[in-house]
């Protein structure tokens, strides 16, 4: 009879953005030696922002790619590990948890906290992502630069296609703010910022049903909708950004961890998932607030959860 | 800091420089925070097919002629040229081991 190897770890972080961060920073200081392993999209959404004015404490405000480079540096003070790698398969049904990495390593841990957030969400209508990279984008802050002096169109209608839309008029010529309804979901403040742009200009209920040109391999215009005649009209752009929200990163939990109908880790008095040993923090289990600060909150209780959760193991 | 076996490529030298063999081109931008992230993961790519492969990068903003003419509306993206034709073209990010297998299709 073999005796089994220890676990790698008592906990193991998966996610980088001010959830996962703040569960490194929380666990470290614990004394848990935890490994974070950051995935592809290190740093998360704040890394596709500018300047973030809601975070507290920065009365002037405070670059998101600055923000979570402090954020990364201060769990690493506290001794927390971190692997420029992604998990590519959890098993979560024996124990310890198994990850293996890209690389094909394997790695074994007590407790788990997932943290791995949400990823823009496409129109999913093909002709969109065709055109990815070659005019259609979900990120105005890499891609903004491209369309110097052109006209160009956001879809969505909450605070971050308002933000994409107000941001984008620092370089197109136009920007045509395309929504499935004749009101706006966001905010107060930033649709009074948006209202009082004179380069955008509101495009109501209306849906995108095709984006031109797939076989120029460019973006040449738009096929547009109107949700109440069933119109069809074109619109001659050269880009289109999508802002109509997000999908959580699940796909490596499915069949594992109970999720919710769309996607969603469902989590339970605090942070715990339906697998104990198993915790969730920031926008992969919360499509409600979504806040960088309600995210590394969330990152707080998970790392607390956890280190109940190793208290209480024989 | 950037490896030094990642060359920079400019509107001037690209060319010449993508004329022969097999050469991967990083296009980014100081402002771009997912190319800060891709940055790493093509100095390792440079080290691993040190000898084999061109690995370079072409700043956007100063040279904005290249990427119009290859209709570059995102990135980062990485185009990869084999004899001067582009052979790959890869849009966002991506994992070292998937660019990688890409990389290895091309290179006998």
């Amino acid at each position: 009879m073999t005796v089994p190897a220890p676990p790698d770890r008592h906990v193991i972080i998966i996610g980088s953005g001010p959830a996962g961060l703040t569960a490194a920073l929380y666990a470290a200081r614990a004394n848990l030696k935890p490994l974070l392993v950051e995935g592809l999209d290190a740093g998360g959404q704040l890394m596709l922002t500018t300047m973030v004015e809601n975070w507290p404490g920065f009365r002037d405000g405070i670059m998101g790619p600055d923000l979570m480079a402090d954020m990364r540096a201060q769990a690493e003070r506290f001794g927390t590990e971190i692997l420029e790698s992604t998990i590519t398969k959890v098993d979560l049904q024996h124990r310890p948890f198994t990850l293996t990495l890209a690389n094909e390593r394997t790695l074994t841990t007590e407790a788990l906290i997932i943290a791995t957030g949400a990823s823009a969400r496409w129109l999913e209508i093909g002709s969109d992502r065709k055109l990815s990279g070659h005019g259609v984008s979900t990120c105005a802050t890499c891609d903004g630069y491209f369309f110097k002096g052109k006209p160009i169109a956001v879809v969505g209608g909450g605070d971050s296609a308002l933000e994409e839309a107000i941001y984008l008029t620092k370089f197109a010529s136009k920007v045509s703010l395309i929504h499935r309804r004749d009101a706006l979901r966001g905010s107060k403040i930033m649709q009074d910022k948006a209202f009082a742009n004179p380069k955008i200009e509101f495009v109501w209920d209306s849906e995108v049903a095709e984006v031109k040109d797939v076989e120029k391999g460019e973006v040449t215009g738009l096929v547009l909708r109107n949700l109440k005649s069933g119109a069809l009209t074109e619109l001659p752009l050269d880009g289109l950004f999508i802002a109509i929200g997000h999908t959580p990163n699940t796909s490596l939990f499915r069949g594992q961890i109970e999720l919710d109908g769309n996607g969603y880790i469902v989590t339970r008095d605090g942070t715990k998932t339906n697998v104990p040993g198993v915790f969730a923090a920031g926008d992969v289990q919360d499509h409600v607030y979504r806040q960088a600060v309600t995210a590394a909150g969330s990152g707080c209780m998970a790392a607390i959860d956890a280190e109940r959760y190793l208290e209480s193991l024989p | 800091m950037a490896s030094d076996k990642v060359k920079t490529f400019t509107d001037g030298n690209f060319d010449q420089e993508t004329k022969n063999g097999v050469v991967l081109v990083d296009f980014w931008a100081e402002w771009c925070g997912p190319c800060r992230r891709l940055a790493p993961t093509v100095d390792a790519l440079a080290s691993e097919f040190d000898g084999r492969m061109t690995v370079a990068k072409l700043n956007v903003d100063e040279n904005p002629a290249v990427p119009g003419r290859f209709m570059i509306r995102g990135i980062p993206t990485l185009l990869l040229f084999k004899d001067g034709q582009v052979a790959e073209t890869l849009v966002g990010l991506a994992s070292k081991e998937d660019i990688s297998r890409l990389i290895e299709k091309h290179i006998s």
